[in-house]
């Protein structure tokens, strides 16, 4: 344990859903336009988990008008309202680079039954 | 009574959220409350300053020159005795406690420590110097200054010259640093940036001594 563990605690969530790459989710980001804030979802499929920790991050693929857009969170940040989980994906690597140079059907992602 | 001045332990570094909901880096310090020892005023010393001492210490772990320190000022011995130079010594007892309420939220602090040794270092750690090529011939020169100066004229390399020496361990002070958070109740103290130092390192913290444009 870091000494500076405990100051991180102040700092962490406690709502983190489990969730492991190959899993589909759909993060609510809180969007603050002017002065009004509003919550916009961005769901794709989560390609890596790295970190630990209150550093810990975690990367969301999807495909927007056949461009592939990847954004990388913070598990912890206080941006995301939440984090809902949709699918469990079958994948057999942590890191699932290889969707990027795949498209359409090949870049599926086998639900975990 | 405000002593503008601590001493505390860096326990390392770790980021918060501010309220833009971003990343803050910040450095936590371990500041336990600090017993006055003694006093050093103007008319007897020429400067004005407190002798401060935190934690506790076992009485026969004391040479006999500190036992006599704490035995004189009646303080229960602690881990070492710092100096702390504030404007007026003279507003503060011997036996008084100071904590890290010492700061508010939000000030500038000027934090000073030794950094870390880094031995004796060439010129591309201790200077950025380019160093040269891996190619085009180089042989064994691949991380060596080059040039430090002419030839017949002036026939000497000037004085202060950067050349590789010692680098680190020296007494470093981080300017105006923001305060982040003061909690007497956990002895901590958050400032915004990097100070210098090892973890477990003695930093000494006061206010800042330039006003600094965003204070």
């Amino acid at each position: 344990m870091n000494p500076t563990d405990l100051i991180d605690a102040d700092s962490l969530r406690d709502d983190v859903p489990d969730f492991a790459p190959g899993d589909t989710v759909k993060v609510h980001v809180r969007v603050l336009e002017g002065n009004r804030e509003r919550i916009q979802v961005f769901q794709g499929a989560v390609i890596r988990r790295q970190g630990s920790g209150l550093r810990e991050t975690f990367t969301v693929r999807k495909v927007s008008f056949g461009v592939g857009v990847e954004r990388t969170f913070p598990v912890h940040s206080p941006v995301i309202a939440e984090i809902e989980p949709v699918t469990r994906g079958d994948v057999r690597r942590a890191k699932l680079y290889y969707l990027r140079d795949r498209v359409g059907k090949a870049a599926k992602i086998k639900e975990r039954r | 009574m405000s002593a503008g001045a601590i001493v505390g332990e860096k326990m390392g570094m770790t980021q918060l959220w501010d309220a833009e909901q971003r990343a803050l880096a910040v450095t936590a310090v371990r500041v336990r409350p600090v017993r006055i020892v003694g006093l050093r005023t103007p008319e007897r010393d020429g400067y004005s300053g407190l002798r401060v001492t935190y934690g506790t210490r076992r009485a026969r772990t004391l040479n006999k020159p500190d036992a006599g320190q704490f035995t004189a000022a009646g303080v229960e011995p602690g881990v070492r005795i710092v100096e702390l130079r504030v404007d007026d010594a003279g507003s503060f007892q011997v036996g008084d406690e100071l904590g890290v309420d010492v700061f508010d939220v939000g000030q500038r602090v000027d934090v000073t420590a030794i950094s870390k040794g880094k031995g004796f270092a060439g010129g591309m750690k201790r200077h950025n110097f380019k160093g040269q090529g891996g190619g085009h011939g180089n042989h064994k020169k691949h991380r060596a200054p080059g040039s430090i100066g002419a030839c017949a004229t002036p026939a000497r390399v000037f004085k202060g010259t950067r050349m590789a020496g010692q680098l680190g361990n020296v007494r470093v002070t981080t300017l105006n640093l923001e305060v982040v958070q003061a909690d007497p109740e956990r002895e901590l103290l958050l400032v915004r940036g990097a100070i210098p130092g090892p973890r477990g390192g003695l930093v000494l913290i006061r206010d800042a001594v330039k006003g600094g444009v965003r204070a």
